[in-house]
């Protein structure tokens, strides 16, 4: 018995292995990562540890004892280079063969790099693993100013971290308002007043036209031919899935691993989860990619669960989180199509939440400082229950009292 | 280091210590403590590290944060008094052992 090989020990590929496990899978579980520390949060590298609230310590996911109870052997350091389906083995980096029954791939995705003159410069930063996390720390404790290129939640998040350890930070973003794709209009302005009210000069329809360097100050020329100056570049413009390994081995990939809603590749031994997968998703109607640890813990459950024979389909409601100054961000649901939005709330900073509606179906709701709304709209989404665009405004309407169709009660929220 | 007596639904304890600074989700975690799913990794965002602080230390235990009040209005187990998020609870001075109870259920 060969068992199963995971490829990627972070949230997707971690939470495969024990879902396997809970499922009653008993044969060697391997799990190999490229990265040589103990499988660690990501969230925090962008907040509180850059901040220097987080040690590398608090940010472990799970103890070496927890995978020695489990039964599944962690093997960090070593990076998987070639999968041959028809052997059903994995050549390592090191030389090493791992032969399997079941194979998994979790190897979530990369920082998209610039590809403008001058990015290919040494010294700027991408931020993704621990290691990116430290470099930059170890940097930004010492600089001055930080040019942020790309507005998205890792631009942002850094924004509001270094601003708050008393940086000069700037943000160069393409598209006209800030997360375009991702929140509402109202969380975008609420966000830009937010920055500014911190100090933060964000520059909005503005894109970087090339990157230059004398001594260790940048210069960052832009689209409008501004040239502005710091001691530090990071780019957050976005993730590239990584499926190489799952393309040279045919297994039929888009923008993502293609899996159904138990993880399962096109190869009926292979499976996928987390930031690499791309899915039909119900919420979405569509083939979507996500990046979240909501998605790679939920559709590693679904993907562990199968490779033990048991089914648990993926059906959870998107969601995703991020934290900026004392504002507390919270999406559930996938806005694409939005016809309709009420604000419950004033928005401002004691917390609103903007609930969205396509030909009126509650589709997503972001939410500031309101969790305990976010929670609640996550079980209406999931359960397909819509309150009124008038009952979502009207404050004094207790959206909890709207009744849940039988099966979404015990649903996750 | 102070120490925690983590109790599951059937009676079975276990009593680990609990690293300075770091939360009783990350101490239970870290050591696979049954019963405590924490799937947001503490950001107040997922309402699954859910215990309930034993009776008799409750007075000594600082009172849950406007912000962990409303995640814990949607916890999946019965909301007690007692009730907590595992991620916002450190052991406060002058408790050596922290005694806390794990739910039914976080799901
Ligand atoms: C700075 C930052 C902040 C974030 N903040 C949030 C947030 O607030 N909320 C949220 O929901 N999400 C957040 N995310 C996103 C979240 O971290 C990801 O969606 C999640 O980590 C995806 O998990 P995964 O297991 O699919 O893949 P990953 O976490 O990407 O892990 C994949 C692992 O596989 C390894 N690997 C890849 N190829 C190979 C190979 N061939 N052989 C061996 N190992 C390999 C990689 O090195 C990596 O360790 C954030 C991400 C970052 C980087
Ligand atoms: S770990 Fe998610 S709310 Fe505590």
């Amino acid at each position: 018995m060969n068992g199963l090989v995971v490829v990627g020990a972070s949230y997707a590929g971690v939470q495969a292995a024990l879902s396997a496990r809970e499922a009653g899978y008993a044969e060697p579980i391997r799990l190999i990562v490229d990265e040589t520390s103990l499988p660690y949060q990501r969230p925090p590298l962008s907040k509180g540890f850059l901040l220097g609230e987080a040690s590398e310590q608090s940010l472990v996911l799970r103890d070496e004892t927890f995978f020695r109870d489990k039964g599944i052997e962690l093997l960090l350091g070593t990076s998987a280079v070639r999968v041959d389906r028809q052997e059903r083995r994995v050549a390592l980096a090191d030389g090493a063969r791992l032969d399997f029954d079941r194979l998994l791939l979790a190897t979530g995705s990369r920082a998209r790099r610039l590809s403008v003159p001058g990015a290919e410069r040494e010294g700027i930063h991408y931020l993704r693993s621990l290691r990116d996390a430290q470099t930059l720390k170890a940097e930004l404790d010492a600089a001055a100013s930080i040019i942020i290129i790309g507005g998205g939640f890792i631009g942002l998040e850094v924004a509001s971290t270094a601003s708050k350890l008393g940086k000069n930070v700037t943000v160069i973003e393409a598209a006209s308002r800030l997360l375009e794709r991702t929140v509402s209009p109202v969380v975008s302005q609420f966000l830009l007043a937010l920055h500014h009210q911190n100090g933060v000069d964000i520059r909005l329809s503005e894109t970087v036209a090339r990157l230059d360097k004398d001594g260790d100050r940048w210069t960052v020329t832009t689209g409008s031919g501004a040239a502005l100056h710091g001691d530090i570049v990071l780019a957050g413009i976005g993730g590239l899935p990584n499926i190489e390994l799952a393309t040279e081995a045919g297994l039929a990939c888009d923008n993502g691993i293609l899996v159904d809603a138990h993880g399962a590749t096109s190869d009926p031994l292979v499976f996928a989860a987390g930031d690499c997968t791309s899915h039909h998703n119900s919420f979405a109607g569509q083939q979507t990619r996500l990046e979240s640890v909501q998605h790679a813990q939920d559709q590693g459950k679904a993907a562990g669960s199968a490779v033990a024979g048991k089914t648990s389909p993926y059906t959870s409601v998107p969601r995703f989180w991020s934290d900026q100054y004392a504002a507390k961000l919270q999406m559930v649901g996938l806005s694409h199509g939005r016809d309709h939005h009420v604000i419950r709330g004033e928005p401002d900073q004691s917390g609103f939440s903007v609930f969205m509606y396509r030909q009126n179906r509650l589709i997503a709701v972001d939410s500031v400082n309101r969790p305990g709304e976010q929670l609640i709209a996550r079980k209406l989404i999931g359960a397909g229950v819509s309150p009124s665009p008038a009952q979502a405004a009207d404050l004094s309407f207790d959206l909890k009292a709207l009744p849940l169709p039988r099966a979404a009660e015990g649903a996750r929220p | 280091m102070p120490l925690v007596r983590f109790v599951e639904p059937n009676g079975a304890e276990r009593t680990l210590e609990i690293v300075t600074g770091t939360s009783v989700m990350q101490t239970a975690i870290r050591h696979s403590v049954r019963g405590i799913e924490a799937g947001c990794g503490g950001c107040l965002d997922c309402a699954t590290c859910h215990v309930y602080v034993d009776d008799s230390q409750l007075h000594a235990m600082p009172p849950a944060s406007a912000q962990e009040d409303a995640v814990l209005a949607a916890v999946a187990a019965e909301r007690r008094p007692t009730s907590r998020l595992g991620c916002q609870l450190f052991v406060p001075v002058g408790i050596e052992t922290l005694i806390i109870h794990i739910p039914e259920t976080q799901l």
